[in-house]
């Protein structure tokens, strides 16, 4: 390990033991990512017609309003989350437990009913309806990011500019912002990557007139076959998605400048003055989180005469005539087994793939290589999930035991959205490990794996608790790759609730909605778990 | 008082890991199973098909304890999704048999060639009809027509004739009225769109559309929206009382009464047929055909209606009652021969979609 010690025989097997331990996280990614993805473009490719499909303009203003949407989603939700963190950073108020928990609600709803709740708020607005429908799917991702950051700043440096007579408004432009920033544009570039992928919420509020990247490559590649558009799209999506990253990467970088962090107990206090304005914000944000949440409540008890709970009695049922092959509560256990082994394979892939780049910090080679990984891991954020999915069809064939059709698929391709975050929350805590106690530990004869469990593991259990339990929300909400992969006896929540969506019948209509109140809670009683035990922790989310 | 609390800490944090645990065991203990069952691979047979298919729990069960074959059911997206993911893996396919391929798709399974022949004796008894094939590809198992749907209290309430064929859409007194899918995201809008090629020609559909726009038409991308939210007849209560949708959807929407409050209108069908076939290359053929034969048996055939709402395709099969009373199977749909479809979809939806939009 790069922590083993300085001398250069140990620094030449540092250097083993890291390739290593990245042996993993590269192949799960080369075989799991890579490999289909690149599979699926280089059958375009062999069509031909992929350049010719660049040259055309509908191309560009398809991928010109994509991105336009992100950006936009992106800015909103940066605009709404913002005041949030705020909330759960800096205010000593009771209740806050409930509003970091309810915050991340509507990152796990599925986006059919996301989609078809803003149709029923907004019925006209469509490209207004899409960035906020984005957006607030994406709050939670900013609150929380940034809020895990702002929780720590000094509060001593701002305190001096305030008695040095700044403005509160200065105090925060020009001590907190900057200090900020690395936390900001990593939010941001997750949500954008997020943005530009979604897939739901673009086809039910776009109607038949706005498209993205990501809605045509799913048009392309499974109505029409026509796999050299596909392609030219993909790579778009691609050019957009490895931009996004880059800009992430070059602020976080600044994060590396040390930060004096401090406790929340340190930093929380009353709020005064005009930060009373931001709390006004804050819960306005809330407010609007909740109009959504209520909607779809309350379609979970309608009936044509009045109130009802036959949804939730239909939960132990499979649908009016047998529409899921199990029953909710079944589908709930699935949702529960499979999200579990996704978290499990994300939490070792994630952790190894965060060990290497703590041990790939210095060094005129190791950090490009460095860079290069945390960008590749962040990737299937942004490629479609179609892309993905096809790719596993024309690839996967050629291992041992044709994992095509093999239930172990779901939780791979979950594992593959979860690593990334992973990753955003274990690494930022590993770095602030202060290497001279992995060095002191070393000098005092412990072996590199004794030094991980006494020094990383020991000052960093909370971030890992918090990351397997953010990750297992995530899995819980995934829907584009397992959709894609579930089998029709092991359906998860997300998956049941579209199936029922697609049917008629007022029953099947209730149990769905049903179905999405208890995804809900689920989610709130896992963070509401994962809340009580990380505290002093740093991660990002 | 901080030590309890680390301790009630530690203790969830262990449960919360156990449990995550746990659940990752009993999934891969589970594949153990599978693979245990992998060893009598020749009694598994894998049916790749679309989202929507359903079928009872017991009859797959007595078919497996009558033939010993275990059907694994693999779905793969909508009828689209599942042609082109059977295309592209026809080297080394994802299953044995498939089933959900539709009149639309196929055309284009043909052409690839991802059947091999397999005349069924089964499909003698009524599935002949609908052959698309001379060498007996692929066996037409049901058929899901797609109709315009009314909502018959809303036409009641307001004293308003109700509508009954295409030529009616366009009139005045229906204006703002309908909406259907989009016909480049959604089956049932592309269904719609053909049906209007089919009674207008091909010269003549877009004239139509353009007075359907005039009509102030609205289009949205999916079923979900168009019949869940904006048709007035289901429980959406939506603004619409016309909606593009299945002849069989009314059968859905009967009160305690026993009475359909929405009805399809017979003159506006669009024949949908979806078929199966053996995959050309399946590792258990024979397992294959037997698969299809009981797809075509009168159990599956009398479950089809109820499971997947659509209508059987064997002669003599009993469907629900309420089916014959509120959702009869139209006796003079449109359709179009697979071969045109296939040719120009493509055209007609982008010109379509030019039609339509601003």
């Amino acid at each position: 390990m790069a922590w083993a010690g300085p001398g250069l025989s140990s620094r030449g097997r540092a250097g083993w033991g890291l390739v290593a331990l990245a042996l993993l996280p590269v192949a799960f990614l080369a075989i799991f990512f890579a490999w289909p993805v690149v599979a699926i473009i280089g059958l375009g490719f062999g069509e031909g017609a992929v350049l010719r499909t660049l040259g055309t303009g509908e191309v560009w203003r398809i991928a010109g309003f994509t991105v336009g949407q992100a950006l936009a989603s992106t800015a909103l939700a940066l605009l709404a989350g913002l005041p949030v963190a705020f909330l759960l950073a800096r205010c000593r108020l009771p209740g806050l437990g409930v509003v970091r928990t309810l915050v991340l609600v509507p990152f796990v709803l599925p986006t059919v009913v996301v989609g078809l709740a803003f149709r029923v708020l907004l019925p006209d607005a469509q490209v207004g309806a899409i960035v906020l429908a984005n957006a607030f799917f994406n709050v939670a991702v900013v609150a929380r990011t940034v809020g895990g950051l702002w929780a720590h700043l000094d509060r001593r440096a701002e305190d001096a500019a305030r008695s040095l007579g700044a403005s509160r408004w200065r105090a925060f432009t020009s001590v907190q912002l900057p200090a900020l920033l690395p936390a900001i544009s990593s939010a941001a570039a997750v949500v954008f990557l997020f943005c530009s992928t979604s897939f739901g919420v673009v086809l039910i509020l776009g109607g038949a007139r706005y498209r993205t990247l990501e809605t045509e490559i799913y048009l392309r590649t499974t109505e029409l076959l026509d796999l050299p558009g596909a392609a030219a799209m993909s790579l778009l999506q691609l050019a957009a998605v490895l931009a996004a990253l880059a800009a992430g990467a070059a602020g976080r970088r600044r994060r590396e400048t040390a930060l004096r962090l401090r406790s929340r107990t340190e930093t929380a206090r009353r709020p005064a003055g005009g930060e009373w304005w931001v709390l006004a914000a804050a819960f306005g944000v809330l407010t609007l989180l909740l109009t959504p949440i209520v909607a779809l409540l309350g379609r979970s008890v309608s009936t044509a005469d009045g109130w009802g709970l036959a949804g939730y009695r239909a939960l132990l049922t499979r649908g009016a005539d047998g529409t899921l092959q199990v029953s909710g509560l079944d589908a709930a256990l699935n949702s529960l087994r499979t999200a579990g082994d996704a978290t499990v394979l994300a939490m070792i892939v994630g952790t190894l793939a965060s060990v290497v780049l703590v041990g790939l910090r210095r060094g005129a080679i190791a950090r490009p290589v460095a860079e290069t990984l945390d960008a590749a891991l962040m990737l299937p954020l942004g490629v479609s999930a179609v892309t993905v999915g096809f790719g596993y069809l024309v690839t996967l064939h050629a291992l041992p035991g044709d994992l095509r059709t093999s239930p172990l698929l779901v939780p791979f391709a979950q594992a593959l959205v979860v690593t990334p975050l992973i990753v955003r929350i274990v690494l930022p805590v590993l770095r602030s490990v202060d290497e001279r106690l992995r060095q002191a530990a070393a000098t005092l004869g412990a072996g590199p794996v004794r030094v991980w469990r006494e020094v990383d593991l020991a000052l960093a259990w909370r971030a890992f608790l918090a990351a397997a339990g953010f990750g297992y929300v995530v899995a819980l909400g995934e829907f584009g790759a397992t959709s894609f992969l579930a089998r029709p006896e092991a359906p998860t929540l997300p998956v049941a609730v579209a199936e029922l969506l697609a049917r008629p019948g007022e029953l099947n209509n209730q149990l769905a909605y049903a179905v999405c109140a208890l995804l809900m809670l689920l989610t709130a009683a896992v963070v509401t778990v994962v809340d009580r035990l990380r505290t002093p922790g740093l991660g990002e989310f | 008082m901080p030590t309890r609390r680390g301790a009630t800490t530690i203790a969830v944090a262990a449960s919360l890991i156990a449990a995550t645990t746990l659940a990752g065991c009993t999934l891969l203990g589970e594949n153990g199973n599978g693979n245990e069952g992998g060893g009598e691979s020749a009694r598994t047979v894998t049916l790749v098909t679309h989202d929507s298919f359903a079928a009872p729990r017991r009859l797959l069960d007595s078919f497996q304890r009558e033939s010993g074959i275990r059907i694994k059911v693999q779905k793969s997206g909508d009828a689209g999704a599942l042609t082109n993911k059977l295309v592209l893996t026809k080297d080394n396919p994802i299953g044995d048999v498939a089933y959900g391929v539709d009149s639309t798709f196929a055309s284009r399974a043909l052409n690839e060639n991802i059947f091999q022949p397999y005349a069924s004796p089964q499909a003698r008894s009524g599935p002949q009809r609908y052959a698309v094939d001379n060498r007996n590809r692929m066996t037409a198992i049901d058929i899901g027509d797609v109709c315009v749907n009314i909502d018959t209290r809303w036409f009641a309430a307001r004293g308003i004739p109700e509508p009954s064929s295409y030529a009616d859409l366009t009139k005045p007194r229906y204006r703002n009225q309908l909406v259907v899918q989009d016909a480049a995201t959604s089956s049932p809008g592309l269904a719609f769109l053909l049906g209007t090629v089919a009674e207008y020609g091909q010269q003549g559909w877009s004239g139509y559309w353009a007075k359907l726009k005039a009509n102030g038409v609205k289009v949205v991308s999916g079923w979900e929206e168009a019949y869940g939210q904006d048709f007035s007849g289901s429980s959406g209560n939506g603004p619409r009382p016309i909606v593009v949708s299945y002849a069989s959807s009314p059968a859905a929407e009967v009160g305690e009464d026993g009475a359909a409050t929405t009805k399809a209108l017979p003159d506006t069908c669009y024949r949908q047929v979806e078929y199966a076939g053996v995959l050309a290359g399946a590792k258990n053929r024979d397992g294959a055909r037997k698969v299809v034969d009981f797809l075509l048996s009168e159990r599956f055939q009398a479950s089809v209606p109820d499971s997947m709402y659509v209508y059987p395709t064997r002669h003599g099969v009993q469907v629900p009652e309420t089916w014959s009373k509120v959702a009869p199977l139209p006796d003079r749909p449109d359709s179009l021969p697979p071969g045109v479809v296939q040719a120009n979809r493509e055209r007609w939806v982008a010109q379509w979609r030019g039609l339509v939009r601003g």
